[in-house]
């Protein structure tokens, strides 16, 4: 039973490739006028906060390309495959493999932590398809892909700010009011928190050399239910920063537990877990004063090439189509279909080398920064700017308000940092 | 140290809800059930779905949803899990294996991978201060009673009342206790009942206390095992223990070094396994 079945799945499949090989000419010639871009993205799982913007970003972007755009002087059809990472590095990379071989996409383009960059980035490399990505430090993205500074990679482009940036932001955010100068660090053992954390590359050795004390406990495995030892050393050492780069729920977890025990930092810096309206929503009034990196706001000076919107105008658009306040994603992931339509109107035709060169060619102004891959501090990377914020209460809610611009001069500053208050 | 050692009793008062299920039904049956983990994960968002109905209050929905959980683990006993009961483990082994990959993919499918919390208001900032610098949480510590009271009452239960006769007479030897008049099904089903209540309060807890996930069922079975077996089967301060020792190892493990935490735990696991294999009370033989 088992050899004839096998002898007819065989059958089968041969009848499925004699009909592909004949159906070929009329499906290249479809495929001639379409461009398939290929989307992964956190829709669920711990990083599903990410997401949130998609639904809106990819009715835009359709809408925006709904009567086709022309590249080399023909029309072409512009076609979005949407997957699901589920958060998860090995899905990311099986959904950009799915993409590329049986979607058969032109471009793959990928948001939202190293976690999705990275994995996509790497399949995309290994098939030879043009990829680019942002919303991830460029520095794990870079060097957690083995990456070498003289040669860079040959299909894979990647936009966001660096370590640098943040790093200097938030140092001089904490110089901002006085504090015991002690800084807790919460750095899971993912690709983001290996590289915050790191003794060479990442935050430790550079507030040191500013005076600030790191109180490191090491990398741990997130999820994780239980802060309470991270907790009792802060406490012992008399911290008054915890930064971190922590998932939301892991973030609720310390933050709750934070509170039970009794530990009252006076600023509380964590990128990733407070970006979010959602998850600060959850805190009530416990999230007024922390403070986060805010790469995109609507009080950036900049416009979309895709729509002419303002960074403000985006964020009006979305608020009053979803009923949700606005989030910093929106404006990366609308960056991200900028770049990818600008590129895919600059290359002429549907080869990949072509479509590889005209990225390269990028420079373009969009509603996250300009974006140059040929100007980044490695190669294939294009830096967009950073400043700091902080949730303020602004009349019954509270609002992410810009408090630093030490990185990014550009974008004007809204109001003073705070430390946080207990009641 | 101090700290250190309260904040895993604490744990331990957690893990102890876990396995409390599964000491029960190991104890009075003999059947493993590999579906704990999963269980409790599905009773925390069905918690977490019963909340908004009922005013979003956690102890409403706590009300609302122990009896349900009484009544569904009296059904699945019957219908289901009896049949599997015999001489041999591996039935009852292998259909609670399939009803734990059962749970977890039609939760992925009705709640997506995104990890949930149940508000717990005031109470999940709330704590007592114990003197000096040492704090504890009010919820980890209403988990902690809880846990004690469990498994009092359990054991109570089992040495006075008539139904916990009839829960040791099936376990000691279910042909004699059939020939006295007792039907075993019915009181297998009350048992994986009651099982079924401890598990759905371990659910509304750990979805108080963090957050639950579809995928995170065989963590949370691995943790009511070690403390199952720690203790040692069939018994229920032996369980009570086992799961303190296990959260204070883990505390320790985390105390120092931050990944070391779960694997302390193991590795306390494995030493009791090695010194004493058969926990550190046991009651149950084979």
């Amino acid at each position: 039973m088992t050899v004839n079945h096998i002898r007819r799945t065989l059958l089968k499949s041969g009848a499925a490739v004699a009909a592909t090989s004949l159906a070929a000419p009329w499906v290249r010639a479809a495929g001639g006028t379409t461009f398939k871009i290929g989307y992964v993205s956190p829709q669920t799982g711990p990083l599903a906060a990410f997401a949130e913007p998609d639904a809106f970003t990819l009715e835009q972007v359709r809408k925006a390309v709904a009567g086709g755009i022309v590249s080399g002087g023909k029309k072409y059809v512009v076609e979005i495959v949407y997957k699901d990472s589920q958060s998860n590095p090995n899905r990311a990379g099986a959904a950009a493999a799915e993409l590329i071989l049986r979607d058969k996409v032109d471009l793959v383009i990928a948001s939202s932590t190293p976690a999705t960059t990275n994995p996509v980035a790497d399949q995309c490399e290994l098939n030879g398809v043009p990829c680019i990505t942002n919303d991830a430090p460029w520095q794990p993205y870079f060097f957690g892909r083995k990456g070498d500074p003289k040669q860079g990679f040959e299909w894979t482009y990647h936009f966001f700010w660096g370590l640098e940036d943040i790093i200097g932001a938030f140092s001089s955010l904490w110089g901002k009011i006085p504090t015991s100068k002690a800084v807790g660090g919460l750095w899971p053992n993912d690709e983001d928190g290996n590289a915050w954390g790191d003794g060479k590359l990442g935050f430790p050795p550079v507030l040191a050399s500013k005076g600030f004390k790191v109180v490191d406990r090491g990398r741990f495995q997130s999820p994780i239910n239980n802060f309470s030892s991270f907790i009792s050393a802060f406490k012992g050492a008399g911290v008054d920063i915890v930064t971190g780069v922590v998932p939301p729920p892991d973030f609720a977890n310390f933050w709750n537990q934070a509170g039970q025990q009794g530990f009252r930092p006076k600023i509380v810096t964590v990128a990733k877990a407070t970006e979010f309206p959602a998850a600060i929503a959850a805190f009530g009034d416990r999230a007024e004063g922390l403070t986060v990196e805010l790469m995109w706001s609507p009080a950036h000076p900049f416009k979309s090439s895709l729509t002419g919107q303002s960074a403000r105008q985006l964020a009006d658009a979305y608020m009053a189509a979803s009923g949700k306040p606005w989030t910093m994603p929106l404006g990366l992931k609308h960056s991200l279909f900028e770049t990818a339509l600008d590129v895919l109107k600059r290359s002429g035709g549907k080869d990949p080398e072509a479509i590889r060169n005209a990225i390269r060619g990028t420079s373009l102004d969009t509603v996250v920064g300009h974006i140059d891959f040929r100007k980044g501090p490695v190669p294939n990377i294009s830096k967009t700017p950073l400043v700091a914020g902080q949730w303020q209460k602004r009349g019954k809610g509270l609002e992410l308000v810009i408090v630093d611009n030490s990185q990014a001069p550009m974008i004007p500053v809204q109001a003073e940092l705070l430390p946080i208050k207990y009641g | 140290m101090t700290e250190t050692i309260i904040q895993g009793l604490l744990l331990g008062g957690l893990y102890c809800l876990f396995s409390l299920g599964l000491s029960l039904m190991f104890g009075v049956m003999r059947l493993t059930n590999i579906a704990q983990g999963d269980l409790i994960v599905a009773g925390g968002f069905a918690a977490i779905s019963v909340a908004p109905l009922v005013g979003g209050h956690f102890v409403m929905a706590g009300v609302v949803l122990l009896p349900v959980a009484f009544a569904v683990g009296y059904a699945l006993q019957r219908t289901v899990l009896n049949r599997t009961l015999g001489k041999d483990p591996l039935p009852s082994l292998v259909v609670t294996f399939g009803l734990s990959i059962v749970i977890q993919n039609a939760l992925l499918e009705i709640y997506s991978a995104d990890p949930r919390s149940l508000d717990a208001g005031e109470l999940a900032t709330g704590s007592l201060n114990l003197g000096g610098d040492i704090y504890v949480g009010t919820l980890p510590l209403l988990i902690l009673v809880a846990a004690l009271a469990c498994t009092a009452g359990l054991q109570l239960l089992f040495s006075t009342t008539s139904l916990g006769r009839a829960f040791r007479a099936v376990s000691d030897d279910r042909e004699v206790a059939e020939l006295m008049g007792l039907n075993s099904a019915k009181v297998y089903s009350v048992a994986t009942a009651l099982a079924f209540v401890l598990i759905a309060l371990a659910g509304l807890f750990q979805g108080l206390r963090t957050t639950v996930s579809p995928a995170d069922g065989p963590l949370l079975l691995l943790f009511a095992f070690e403390s199952v077996i720690i203790g040692g089967m069939g018994s229920f301060w032996g369980t009570f223990v086992g799961a303190l020792v296990l959260g204070v190892s883990q505390q320790v493990g985390f105390k120092f070094d931050p990944g070391w935490g779960v694997w302390f735990g193991h590795l306390v696991f494995l030493a009791v396994l090695l010194v004493r294999p058969n926990g550190l009370f046991p009651k149950t033989k084979g």
